[in-house]
């Protein structure tokens, strides 16, 4: 639907593992360097992976109030710091936005899971009980019960009083809730969103439910480079946490005040495969298609996309899905694309991995520096496409498509354009 | 483009299964709280909730679903499955990609998460289920509906408690507009085990009443919290053109409008954002306020917040200014299932000229100014309904819907 509405992202913040900010990211994911780690956050010698990717993030050293720390789940805390620092960068603050015309869209696969699993364990006295004990409830639970706790959240800190929403589908959630979030301002619903995805999974219960389908990878000993995206080796993703939140605003809104633009929203959308709640079709067709029509909706050539972040999860349907999809989308010009997995680097955050893929993506154009794809030595013959391979590659990219698949089917695409700015 | 049309509802409520069931009883004014069933509440300070009765998953669904399902979904899958065939609509039978799938959640597969949350605190990481990863997501159940059913259009989830059927809604209308030809949406919800009855309990607003009919009085003098339920409502929404392309003849009304607000932070003293999103919705729509034949209320039996909705409500059409009804009370909130279900019970009462009322309330609070239907239903000549809807945390929900243009 065009309105004449059009969205640019103005400010960028992220919290991901190896370094908390913006700029702390990009040094990461720019270098090749790995934060990929064996878990600290609690035993994880009873589990078949025991490798993850978690952020050094101290919600008190990062702005928060004791009381805010004690009332959110860590993922709210990486959505509420990094709306700030998103703020920041845009040069906007709290008191230059109309609250009634000031929205939010955060994306989390899983919510507060970890706070989740943390009150589960004594309300059940570990398990013990299935009548789980009242007494034992802090107040909180029913945030992390209901994951809109997350969005409120952002939407008291940054005083937005319009159109509001947690956006969850799973491991597109990052890229469907900053796609929401462009829809309100082109339906001219609100002027600024405030949008992005967040999400702290690392917790047992999460780590035990993708052991039972073999989905992240059993490389425990070599877990600084575990995350293999595209290569022969490659043996499943490695859990991660992040988040990372933009500034979108109407183009007009943002050129009458002389922001700072990054690139401008041109296309978005998503598709179901509507063919297994885990598994993917290996033609790629309906992320090819989600593609074709984001391309479409930006009046794009495929042969104009000059840069592809993919999902590259790192696991062996994945990487080929995705392969096929963007060959089936860009055609002969997919081989003269480059195309690279930051999960290599940081991991897979699920729902949060959509929007600090985006972040990565809008650093690449502002830098003209295309990040590597880590730990890729030998590519699977399936997976014959210009990768990057672990040193970030000079390019200037104006038109950047980034894409992403997720459990339930989810098959989403965005398309970034720089020459708006 | 044209409006969207509603051209098929599933239904699946404490007080019925399947739309002309629920209608009947809600037309009655039937009561379906009761006394938890599925769990010993001896030990919980709330003891009644909504439940279904009389719902046998095997009857509907295939074997193989039942290990990889939450009730939630069970539901959720036979609603979607009541919609389209009430829709009469087929995947296959329609354009490559053109249909699609927005459901809202709020607290995803709850009991089977608690399952294997015991399984693994109790016994150990390899006796966790292979379908934890998705069966308690809150994707899962526009993922399945989807798979089932062959919907390779947009997908969507929104998760903003108990105003998600609206917001669904609002989504699937924006995926109409970005050319899919149908959608299904809307929500069912249901987290009746021990954990997710605990952690409702911490929101500190469910009744602690133990009589059915004195639990969940909103607007009345006597409210007290609200009792949750179980249930709730799929839609199948089409754009008129594709819906006429395919032989639709009839339909239960129009999407016209829909506005949602936030509300301010809860220490900044200033009003709710709700009276705003009312008169957006009615912008939206193209509607006056005197335009409006009926409100459905969120109802959420808290005093302030039931005192706040009805001066949203008086302040937008005057003092008992609208017939205001609250069908809920027989149910229970059903979470992202409660706005879903409302939008059915409008399209009901527009399609037959009839305001169901609200059961058990009998006394308005002092400034509660609204003209709230209780005890018998209120016949009306109905054309225009706008649903209300709120969820925890400040969310504000609107929707204008019409009924369709007679022939």
């Amino acid at each position: 639907m065009d309105t004449g509405r059009r969205v640019v992202v103005t400010g960028i913040g992220v919290v991901a593992p190896g370094g908390t900010g913006r700029e702390a990211f990009w040094d990461l994911i720019s270098s090749g360097r790995t934060a990929t780690r064996r878990i600290s956050f609690f035993d994880p010698s009873p589990f078949r992976s025991q490798v993850a990717a978690e952020c050094e993030f101290d919600p008190v050293r990062q702005g928060l109030t004791p009381r805010q720390a004690r009332r959110m789940d860590r993922a709210a805390q990486f959505a509420v710091v990094c709306a700030r620092e998103a703020l920041t960068d845009s040069g906007l603050s709290t008191t230059d936005l109309d609250p009634r015309r000031t929205g939010v869209s955060i994306g989390s696969a899983v919510g507060c899971t970890t706070g989740l699993e943390a009150e589960y364990s004594v309300v059940s006295d570990s398990g013990r009980k299935w009548q789980v004990d009242n007494d034992y409830a802090v107040p909180q639970l029913f945030d992390y019960f209901v994951p809109s706790s997350i969005s409120s959240e952002v939407a008291w800190d940054v005083g937005a009083e319009g159109p509001v929403a947690l956006i969850s589908t799973g491991c597109t959630s990052g890229l469907d809730a900053v796609g929401h979030g462009r829809d309100v301002i082109t339906d001219g619903l609100a002027d600024v969103v405030i949008a992005g995805a967040t999400d702290a999974p690392i917790s047992p219960i999460t780590v035990a439910c993708f052991d039972a389908i073999k989905a992240t990878t059993p490389r425990n000993d070599e877990a600084e480079t575990a995350s293999r995206p595209f290569d022969r080796s490659r043996n499943g993703f490695v859990l991660a946490e992040a988040s990372a939140v933009f500034v979108l605003e109407e183009l007009g809104h943002a050129r009458r005040r002389g922001a700072r633009i990054y690139a401008e929203i041109s296309g978005f959308a998503t598709r179901c495969n509507a063919f297994h709640m885990t598994g993917l079709r290996p033609d790629g067709k309906e992320m090819a298609e989600a593609i074709r029509v984001a391309l479409d909706q930006g009046r794009i050539n495929p042969t104009e996309v000059d840069y592809v972040n993919a999902h590259g999860s790192g696991t062996k349907q994945n990487d080929r899905h995705e392969t096929a999809a963007v060959k089936l989308s860009l055609g002969e010009h997919a081989y003269r694309t480059p195309m690279s997995s930051i999960k290599s680097m940081i991991g897979h955050s699920l729902g949060a991995i959509g929007s600090v893929e985006i972040a990565a993506c809008l650093l690449a154009m502002r830098e003209d520096l295309l990040p590597p794809t880590a730990n890729l030595h030998e590519p699977d013959p399936e997976c014959d496409l210009d990768y990057i391979p672990r040193v970030a590659r000079e390019k200037k990219a104006d038109v950047v498509l980034t894409v992403g698949s997720g459990f339930g089917g989810f098959q989403s695409a965005m398309v970034l354009d720089r020459r708006t700015a | 483009m044209n409006k969207p049309i509603v051209t098929g509802i599933g239904v699946l409520a404490p007080t019925g299964l399947g739309t002309e069931q629920y209608w009947a009883a809600t037309r009655n004014g039937a009561k379906g709280i009761g006394p938890v069933s599925r769990f010993e509440t001896e030990q919980y300070p709330v003891v009644l909730a909504g439940e279904i009765d009389g719902f046998e998953a095997r009857e509907h669904l295939a074997s193989r679903l039942l290990p990889q399902t939450d009730h939630m979904t069970r539901l959720a899958l036979v609603a979607a499955d009541w919609a389209l065939a009430d829709a009469g609509a087929k995947a296959e039978e329609l354009p490559e990609f053109s249909a699609g799938v927005v459901t809202a959640s709020a607290s995803g597969g709850f009991e089977f998460g608690h399952r294997e949350l015991e399984a693994l605190w109790s016994k150990g990481s390899e006796h966790v289920s292979a379908y934890q990863s998705f069966a308690w997501f809150y994707a899962v159940n526009t993922g399945q509906i989807s798979i089932r059913h062959g919907l390779r259009g947009a997908g969507g989830v929104v998760v903003t408690e108990q105003a998600g059927g609206l917001d669904a809604f609002a989504m699937a209308r924006r995926r109409l507009r970005d050319g899919a030809g149908l959608m299904l949406t809307g929500g069912v919800d249901s987290a009746l085990c021990p954990w997710g009855w605990v952690a409702q309990i911490a929101c500190g607003r469910l009744s602690t009443s133990a009589d059915p009919e004195r639990a969940y009085l909103p607007f009345d003098s006597a409210a007290n919290g609200f009792v949750p339920g179980e249930g709730g409502a799929i839609l199948v929404v089409e754009d008129p053109e594709s819906a006429a392309a395919r032989g639709v003849a009839r339909d239960y009304g129009t999407f016209a409008g829909y506005s949602a607000t936030f509300d301010p932070p809860p220490d900044s003293g200033r009003p709710s954002a709700l009276r705003r999103a009312i008169e957006n919705a009615l912008d939206d729509a193209g509607c006056q306020p005197s335009d409006v034949d009926v409100v459905f209320a969120d109802g959420a039996g808290v005093p302030e917040l039931d005192l706040a909705e009805a001066e949203a409500i008086s302040a937008v059409f005057g003092a008992n200014g609208v017939p205001v009804t609250a069908p809920k009370t027989a149910t229970g909130r059903l979470y992202s299932g409660g706005a879903a279900l409302d939008l059915a019970t409008a399209l009901l009462a527009l399609r037959d000229g009839l305001i169901p009322p609200t059961p058990n309330v009998s006394e308005l609070a002092p400034g509660i100014d609204i003209d709230l239907v209780t005890g018998q239903p209120r016949r009306a000549d109905l054309r225009t309904a706008v649903v209300l809807a709120r969820g925890y945390g400040g969310y504000n929900s609107a929707v204008v819907l019409r009924a369709p243009d007679k022939p």
